[in-house]
């Protein structure tokens, strides 16, 4: 029984999805697969168990829920996790008709005042909110609905996993003129060192600058004025004046040692996160085997990473947290930081990495090119929240659909960095091909066909072939992807046919 | 001191240029005799040409990847390309222009006529140099046409053994500028030990040749290391050996500490010359002997050593050992000191001085205020924690502009404007010179202030793309570009336009107390037509301005040597 509801879950998934191809044997044989695989991730072994009791309660699980998509809830007394509005800033509810990110599975509550809410698909029909009548609905798919109002306002609620829209909104700002606020319990110290060493140096140019100007002008030249006889050395001045910055700088040695060892020395940490990084992505693997792009770790616990690099050296760096750390290849190197405030924040890698290293790990481009989605660091309130974002996320990584899987891999594995979706190249050839099923030509003549054999060894030893136009050895291999992840990844390639 | 009625009426007619043959300028004629030639004057004028075309190039480099960043995403260019911009403008200003700049083309112009000299040690060594900088440039600039350069000047091992780009043009390039400036460094310590006249002991030098010297030691010391670093890179991605590549067991963070024992001391080859030229402008337009000459002496020295003993600074964040940290960060702040005990020296010599607000004297007064501004900021780095955040972000890019350009090229600016009456027998125009330094000053302001805070506000370096909280920091930024850009191109071509256009120059326009204003304006070949008479270091009480930009020496009028001949 345990082995045979997963094919079963996985037929329902694969005839409800809004996939236009019908992967029934992938997924069958896609689910037989990750029961038995061990898996390169701490996954636990009864992955059957695991799925199976995610299908049971719906929290977390992809679109294995069953029944309409969406649903008219009571609504609670204590709401659930924020909604992102139209300025990626989070609200406790949807306040108007216009483009909302809300999380799935839980009740999301609509107070729209004077407006109403009509919904624009199939999956909501007959859904609406009244105009002054606040209601909570529960969303049970990923998925965008254009929406709009009797005033013929428009908009879309998309509906995504709770912690993916908790990495959407804008990240924190707030801090003071110098530097974002500090989210590390142990960035004060080093922020003290900051402020101390400006204190002291707006002294001394000041000193400097004033002294300057000050005799510049009081000594210029004028008709009848002429340099005055005065001292030409003084050892006293001298030695005061070596003396005294000496003693400050032993100073500022001093403290800048003592707050750098607590940066860098973890305590018996109670959370440990692995850290990959290639050109051009982050990929962070919790203690359970979720891997992410975007960094989730709890507030008020010790977070440490361990992290190494594919290729070249990259740098973690997340100014809030005033931690930074070179990620090297065949080494590992370490970072630890507590935050204090739960939230979004920035991250970024400090080291040159080559094309896109302003952009690693990015999800969403506007048409200048510029990054509107990069990888954020994102601070569950506490211990408890984390852990529910662990369960909940390898409850979706194992459950999701193939063609959704491929989609979220597609991203979050930084395929995105090398491979469009639209048909232009890049620095790889474009995933939407006219070209499936058919034989083509590859860098030195040979004739080889785009199926599922050619898509998995481009995945796994990508320095094989190319195509012409494209650089042989260019890509990295992703030789730790699961056979589910590449069975997604081919799923999704097929379905961009053209 | 002399009033304006005893002025001898026979100084206002000695003779400003040379007599009794034709200026250096004017003895040969004919490319072959500047292209053989082995006067230290005319190297050192093909030198300054070839930096200030680099000066161009760099710069325009400059102001490309700055109007790229005046908005997120694109905005002319792609990223491969503006990595190109940023690698090609650090190279470029790093190898062709500051370390070479001084040194090369103003020590090698007016160091010997300082020390009395009628040429350096070793001519032929000194043209070789020269082709040596012009071979090296000549690949620096190769790379442009044969696949470009998107390293960052800095070359970090794993991704320059991997990259398509031409790194391997660019290393054979640095290695032949490398031995340039070993050469010429060389060329410069056996001349300050071997050729000052009678009456100039180690104490009575010019503090700008102490400068030399302390940066000649250096140029001869670390260059080699630098040579084999570039000449090891180059193995590493020809033959694939495996000393930097971690997948055939190499240390990439093995390059980072070859090449940054070169570069560290490197930084002060490019500032210890700036500051020698310092001590030189402040004196003359001050009319005042630089306050605490030994210790300015001294710490010339002392910063050429100590130079080597912290280039682990640049790598607090790149997994090297705590206690290697330590270490570095303590003796970091020693070098510091010195730096600081100029810049005092420097304000000290003001008082009770009578200053002349020339070009020079511009980019003197700047220098010691952006100086400050760039060692100040260096402290924030040293202190380990603080530099944990700052690293790689625009605070770290601000710091060593305020060092490379605000103080090292402003010093150039004003060395070049303080000697070029004397080596070209031309006055450029004061108007225009003064304008475009404070332009340099403001624009330079504009540029790099704002970097300051967006680095501190974790804006990385090197990108290409930024989030829209930074924008309004990169658009002050990019203006502030080009108002420097333009200010440094109008003053070099107000310069040049000076050969033609630019009044005869007297022979000591300023009033300067060092050898070289005694020498004719401009030099003969072998630089004097009577032996140097070494005068008082800074002495300016013997010195009248007996027509508008003209001084003499009193003691010069022929009544009086007439009367010490009657005397013997």
């Amino acid at each position: 029984m345990k082995r045979v509801l997963p094919i079963l879950v996985a037929l329902v998934v694969a005839n409800t999805s809004s996939a236009q191809t019908p992967p029934v044997a992938p997924a069958a044989g896609s689910a037989v697969g990750s029961a038995a695989e061990a898996g390169s991730a701490a996954a636990p072994a009864p992955a059957a168990d695991g799925s199976a009791a995610a299908a049971d309660t719906g929290s977390g699980a992809g679109s294995a829920a069953k029944g309409p998509m969406i649903t008219v809830v009571p609504c609670p007394a204590i709401l659930g996790h924020s909604v992102v509005g139209p300025d990626l800033n989070p609200y406790p509810s949807v306040t108007k008709v216009g483009d909302y990110e809300v999380p799935m599975n839980e009740p999301v509550r609509f107070e729209l005042g004077a407006q109403d809410l009509l919904n624009d698909t199939p999956d909501g029909a007959g859904i609406a909110v009244q105009a002054n009548a606040p209601t909570c609905l529960l969303f049970k798919k990923a998925a965008t609905y254009p929406v709009h109002s009797s005033s013929n306002a428009h908009g879309s609620i998309k509906v995504k996993a709770w912690y993916d829209v908790l990495a959407d909104m804008n990240i924190e700002e707030q801090g003071t003129f110098w530097m974002p606020k500090a989210v590390n319990k142990v960035a004060d110290d080093s922020d003290l060192m900051f402020y101390s060493v400006l204190a002291l140096s707006i002294f001394f140019f000041a000193g400097i600058a004033f002294c300057t100007i000050y005799f510049v002008i009081k000594y210029r030249h004028r008709p009848g004025h002429k340099a005055e006889p005065s001292a030409s050395h003084n050892d006293t001045m001298e030695i005061t004046w070596t003396v005294i910055p000496t003693l400050i700088t032993v100073f500022l040695f001093w403290y800048g040692w003592q707050s750098y060892i607590r940066v860098v020395t973890p305590p018996n940490a109670a959370v440990e996160i692995d850290v990959l990084a290639w050109r051009w992505n982050w990929q962070f693997t919790h203690q359970n085997g979720v891997t992410d792009s975007d960094l989730h770790v709890p507030a008020g616990v010790p977070v440490r990473l361990v992290m190494t690099s594919k290729d070249v050296i990259h740098s973690f760096y997340a100014p809030a947290m005033r931690v930074k750390q070179d990620v090297l290849p065949r080494r590992f190197t370490y970072a630890w930081f507590e935050p204090t405030k739960p939230g979004t924040y920035r991250l970024t890698c400090a080291e040159y990495c080559g094309t896109s290293h302003a952009q690693m790990a990015c999800l969403a481009t506007d048409d200048t090119g510029h990054c509107t989605r990069r990888a954020v660091v994102v601070v569950h309130k506490d211990l408890a929240e984390y852990k529910k974002y662990l369960d909940d996320k390898l409850a979706d990584q194992m459950n999701l659909p193939p063609i959704e899987l491929g989609k979220m891999l597609y991203e979050k594995k930084g395929c995105n960095q090398c491979h469009t979706v639209d048909g232009s190249p890049r620095v790889g050839p474009s995933w939407k091909q006219p070209d499936w099923g058919k034989m083509i030509t590859m860098d030195g003549g040979e004739q080889v066909k785009m199926d599922e054999n050619y898509v998995r060894e481009s995945i796994l030893v990508p320095a094989a072939k190319a195509r012409p136009g494209f650089q042989k050895g260019a890509m990295p291999t992703f030789d730790t992807l699961k056979d589910t992840e590449i069975a997604g990844l081919i799923a999704y390639i097929k379905s961009l046919k053209q | 001191m002399a009033t304006e009625e005893s002025i001898p009426e026979s100084l206002k007619t000695l003779p400003q240029a040379p007599v009794s043959e034709p200026d250096f300028l004017h003895i040969t004629k004919g490319w072959k005799s500047w292209a053989f030639t082995l006067d230290h004057k005319r190297i050192g004028m093909m030198y300054l040409f070839g930096i200030l075309f680099s000066l161009l190039l760099g710069g325009s480099f400059a102001l490309l990847l700055r109007t790229e960043l005046w908005a997120p995403g694109k905005t002319i260019v792609g990223p491969d390309t503006y990595n190109q911009f940023f690698t090609l403008h650090g190279a470029v200003m790093v190898f062709l222009v500051i370390i070479p700049g001084i040194p090369a083309a103003l020590g090698n112009i007016i160091m010997p006529i300082q020390l009395g000299a009628p040429d350096v040690a070793f001519p032929r060594l000194n043209l070789a140099s020269f082709y040596l900088w012009c071979s090296g440039a000549l690949l620096l600039v190769l790379t442009i046409p044969f696949g470009g350069l998107d390293t960052g000047w800095t070359l970090y091992t794993p991704y320059s053994l991997e990259t398509k780009t031409a790194v391997m043009v660019a290393t054979s390039g640095v290695f032949l500028l490398g031995f340039s400036s070993i050469f010429t460094g060389l060329n410069f310590l056996v001349t300050i030990h071997k050729f000052r006249p009678q009456g100039m002991g180690w104490f009575q030098l010019p503090l700008n040749i102490w400068a030399i010297y302390g940066t000649a030691i250096m140029q001869v010391l670390a260059t080699p290391v630098l040579g084999i670093t570039v000449l090891l890179l180059t193995v590493e991605r020809f033959a694939h050996i495996g000393i930097f590549d971690p997948t055939m067991g190499g240390d990439p963070v093995l390059f980072q500490h070859f090449f940054w024992f070169y570069s560290h001391p490197a930084v002060y080859i490019m500032i210890i010359p700036g500051m020698g030229v310092i001590s030189e402008l402040i004196s003359v337009y001050a009319r005042k002997p630089i306050f605490g000459y030994r210790f300015v002496a001294y710490s010339s020295l002392s910063l050429a050593l100590l130079s080597f003993l912290v280039w682990g600074h640049h790598m607090f964040v790149s997994g090297q050992s705590r206690l290697a940290n330590m270490v570095f960060s303590a003796l970091t702040f020693t070098v510091g000191i010195p730096s600081a005990i100029k810049v005092f020296n420097w304000v000290a010599t003001l008082y009770k001085g009578d200053i002349r607000l020339k070009t020079g004297m511009i980019y003197g007064l700047s220098f010691l205020l952006l100086f400050t501004i760039g060692g100040l900021t260096g402290l924030f780095l040293g202190i380990l924690s603080v530099d944990v955040h700052l690293h790689d972000t625009y605070f770290v890019v601000a710091h060593f502009h305020y060092v490379m350009m605000g103080s090292t090229l402003v010093a150039f600016l004003g060395a070049l404007h303080h000697w070029w009456p004397k080596f070209t027998g031309r006055m450029y125009n004061e108007a225009v010179g003064q304008l475009c330094g404070l332009g340099v000053f403001v624009g330079f302001n504009i540029t790099f202030l704002p970097q300051f805070v967006m680095g501190a506000r974790g804006m990385p370096r090197r990108y290409w793309d930024y989030d829209p909280q930074y924008q309004i920091f990169h658009q002050i930024s990019t203006i502030g570009a080009y108002i420097l850009g333009f200010s440094i191109f109008i003053s070099v071509v107000s310069l040049i336009a000076s050969f033609k256009y630019g009044k005869k120059a007297a022979r000591n326009p300023w009033g300067g107390s060092s050898l070289e204003w005694s020498a004719p304006t401009p030099p003969t070949l072998y630089n004097f037509e009577k032996p140097p008479v070494v005068h008082e270091l800074y002495n300016y009480d013997d010195l009248v301005e007996v027509a508008p930009d003209r001084w003499e020496r009193l003691s010069d009028a022929p009544e009086l040597q007439d009367a010490k001949k009657e005397a013997h």
